[in-house]
């Protein structure tokens, strides 16, 4: 098989140098693919067609064929995320122990559906199959931060808090 | 790196251990991390420091003890005293009474059912470990299978141990595996690959998480047995995206063990060599079924493929491939330690050993639990749970996340086995186990992982794509109360289609959590569609506008 050679990077970002140093370490080998899209996500916060493209061309998988993984896993998002996420657990545990209810009180505090940014690019919102830590439930992930056993009045009063321009006026 | 040195390592840290008075370790597990362990570390290193204790006391970063629910945790002295609600601000408490009693409501007592109900083999070194450090895993008696197996026993040797302990599969199916191993290893084709799957993808399990993220190091202890057993030279850890702590912690024990050479070439100076390398999922739970697994380390969409041949035959890049699940790699330095034979006693006649099970739901006691195989759902629920909290009624208990059932009362006095649960329109599953009570709406909770199955489905046969879709639609019809007798029939028969006719396990098994709910809890699907009236107050109702007359 014919071994790939660089080819140039989409932009003169230096992020780029990142994904770059990922399809090397799999000798720009086909099977890279998911670690590589892990890359450009960290990196860049979303997959875009000019980043699939250019991993497409670099790693010599058709396009159709990156695409296809890139949509397929739930956890490639092709959209910008907002500057904060707000995850909801939406395992079991945390069914039965009222995250539809927090699902719902954020949806309407936020006007938007899950997987799904504010207008004023603020806060995502992202529904997870199971983080876990079902022993908290119900969960929510707020920026990283896991946090357990909250009511939704809490939770939507956190994530609201976001969206205010900071001043401590009280 | 050779047994004399282990040795020397053990005797170094038990030396500098014997110095020490007390030694306490927290928690550290994502579970316990998000209700502030950390901070609690950090006070309690302070604390000690404020008082000039550093040198005699040490609190250290420790692995799951287990009750979740009473985090954070804490066991001092090998776990002669257990901690719960552990914050910050209990610091001082806790330093002024590390000599005498801690008050009660820090203290958590060691006669509770939670503890002594227990059997550890899986989870055997029970948290008192620091996950991030070789050398205390290795002081802990790691390691001393693999070098003793690499330089006094041949690899055929490793494997009939494992088929003498009669283990089975733990990630769900239970599929033997000492037979798997004979597969891999009879396999004429080189190179051959281990791959662990830790794609612990069933809402409502977190045991694989657990073990990856307090005992890295032995799960990459079993993954080189293994790998010796069967010939192999490369091996992957496949580990959900969504387990980061996890991933952290093997990704630095592999660098650990790649620096002492205890992977990479010629490991222990012998002419064995094995490589490992993780692998992140990307948030598909089908990516849990081997061969999807295998197309999604070669980079590909995780779709599954029609089984035989079989991965053992021909499975990464068509050479013969190992997969196991997490736990089941847990238990192999346990039974090459103590033989086959050992392991083999432990258990019912068909299900030897240990079970990890995650505990959650309306439980009292949520965590994780590992009994021996064989016990009742009744003392798992009730005596090691601890009962259903708020004086309600239990109802039943789910098992096998989407691809099981739920458990009704009358089953409670039934072992915990393979077949048992099998027998009942269950399965084993990877051991999440979630308890409901009478809050639950058992066709709501048949609607949700109907839901799972469908968003889940890889789209690559029709019965499992559409027919879960359909049979979603149908869950919602007879939740908002608008389906009539006839539809039920026909979701009765959809089961049956989808769970024949489709391609692999996801699919196979979706209809599970409805024919399971519909054989014990028919009733109420009836009062949905005949009464439109949800007992438990979950379902959204829809009524029919009334007519009005004038």
């Amino acid at each position: 098989m014919l071994s790939a050679k660089p080819i140039p990077a989409p932009s003169e970002d230096k992020r780029w140098r990142i994904v770059n140093a990922t399809m090397r370490r799999h000798g720009y080998n086909a099977s890279g693919l998911i670690e590589t899209l892990h890359t450009v996500q960290e990196a860049f916060g979303f997959l875009d067609v000019a980043g699939l493209r250019y991993v497409a061309r670099s790693l010599r998988v058709p396009f159709s064929q990156i695409y296809g993984v890139a949509t397929f896993y739930n956890l490639f998002k092709m959209k910008p995320a907002g500057e904060h996420t707000c995850i909801v657990c939406l395992g079991t545990a945390c069914y039965i122990k009222g995250a539809p209810a927090i699902l719902s009180s954020l949806e309407n505090t936020l006007e938007i559906k899950p997987d799904e940014t504010t207008a004023d690019k603020k806060v995502s919102l992202v529904v997870a199959r199971c983080v876990g830590a079902c022993g908290l439930a119900p969960v929510v992930v707020l920026d990283e931060e896991t946090l357990g056993k909250l009511p939704p009045e809490a939770i939507v009063e956190k994530v609201a808090a976001w969206r205010t321009p900071v001043s401590e006026e009280k | 790196m050779h047994l004399e040195d282990l040795q020397r390592i053990t005797e170094e840290h038990h030396a500098a251990e014997a110095g020490l008075k007390h030694v306490l370790y927290v928690c550290s597990g994502t579970a316990c991390q998000s209700s502030r362990s950390d901070e609690v570390v950090k006070a309690l290193q302070a604390e000690l420091k404020a008082r000039g204790l550093e040198a005699t006391c040490e609190v250290r970063q420790g692995g799951c003890q287990g009750l979740c629910a009473r985090g954070p945790m804490a066991a001092l002295d090998q776990g002669k005293v257990v901690y719960q609600h552990l914050t910050p601000e209990d610091a001082p408490t806790v330093v002024e009474t590390l000599d005498s009693q801690p008050p009660d409501h820090l203290q958590l007592p060691s006669t509770m059912p939670f503890f002594t109900r227990q059997v550890r083999i899986a989870t055997q070194i029970a948290g008192l470990l620091d996950p991030n450090e070789l050398n205390s895993y290795i002081a802990a008696g790691g390691y001393q299978a693999l070098l003793d197996a690499l330089s006094n026993k041949t690899s055929n040797e490793v494997l009939q141990e494992i088929v003498r302990s009669n283990l089975r599969g733990r990630g769900g199916a239970g599929y033997p595996t000492g037979l798997k191993w004979s597969t891999v290893a009879k396999a004429p084709q080189t190179p051959k690959y281990v791959v662990v799957n830790g794609d612990e993808g069933d809402p409502g399990a977190f045991m694989d998480r657990s073990l990856m993220e307090d005992y890295p190091f032995r799960v990459l202890e079993g993954m080189t047995l293994a790998a010796y057993a069967v010939g192999a030279s490369y091996g992957y850890i496949y580990v959900r995206a969504e387990y980061p702590l996890a991933v952290k912690r093997l990704q630095s024990a592999i660098k650990q063990a790649q620096k002492q050479n205890l992977l990479g070439s010629n490991i222990a100076g012998t002419t064995f060599s094995f490589n490992v390398e993780i692998r992140l999922g990307a948030g598909a739970f089908v990516c849990g079924e081997e061969t999807a697994l295998i197309a999604s380390i070669e980079g590909g969409r995780g779709t599954p493929r029609p089984r035989p041949p079989y991965p053992a035959e021909s499975g990464l890049w068509g050479k013969p491939t190992l997969i196991n699940n997490v736990e089941t790699m847990a238990n192999i330095v346990p039974i090459i330690q103590n033989g086959g034979e050992w392991f083999a006693e432990i258990g019912t006649e068909k299900s030897k050993g240990t079970k990890v099970f995650a505990l959650s739901g309306r439980i009292n006691n949520t965590g994780l639990i590992e009994v021996p195989m064989g016990i009742t759902l009744r003392e798992i629920i009730f005596e090691i749970g601890g009962g259903i909290p708020d004086g309600k009624r239990f109802k039943a208990v789910q098992t096998g996340g989407p691809s099981g059932g739920c458990i009704p009362e009358q089953y409670l006095d039934m072992p915990v086995d393979y077949e048992s649960l099998a027998s009942i329109g269950s399965i084993m599953g990877s051991g999440g186990m979630i308890v409901m009570d009478e809050t639950s709406c058992m066709v709501d909770v048949a609607k949700y992982f109907m839901e799972f199955s469908m968003a889940e489905s890889c789209g690559k046969c029709v019965p499992c794509r559409v027919g879960t879709a359909q049979m979603y639609d149908l869950l919602c019809k007879i939740s908002e109360g608008r389906a009539t007798l006839d539809d039920l029939v026909l979701l009765e028969s959809l089961c049956d289609m989808v769970k024949h006719t489709s391609l692999c396990g996801l699919g196979q098994a979706a209809p599970n959590p409805v024919v399971s709910t519909l054989r014990y809890f028919r009733d109420e699907y009836l009062a949905h569609i005949t009464e439109k009236r949800c007992a438990a107050g979950v379902c959204q109702i829809k009524h029919e506008p009334l007519e009005v007359h004038s």
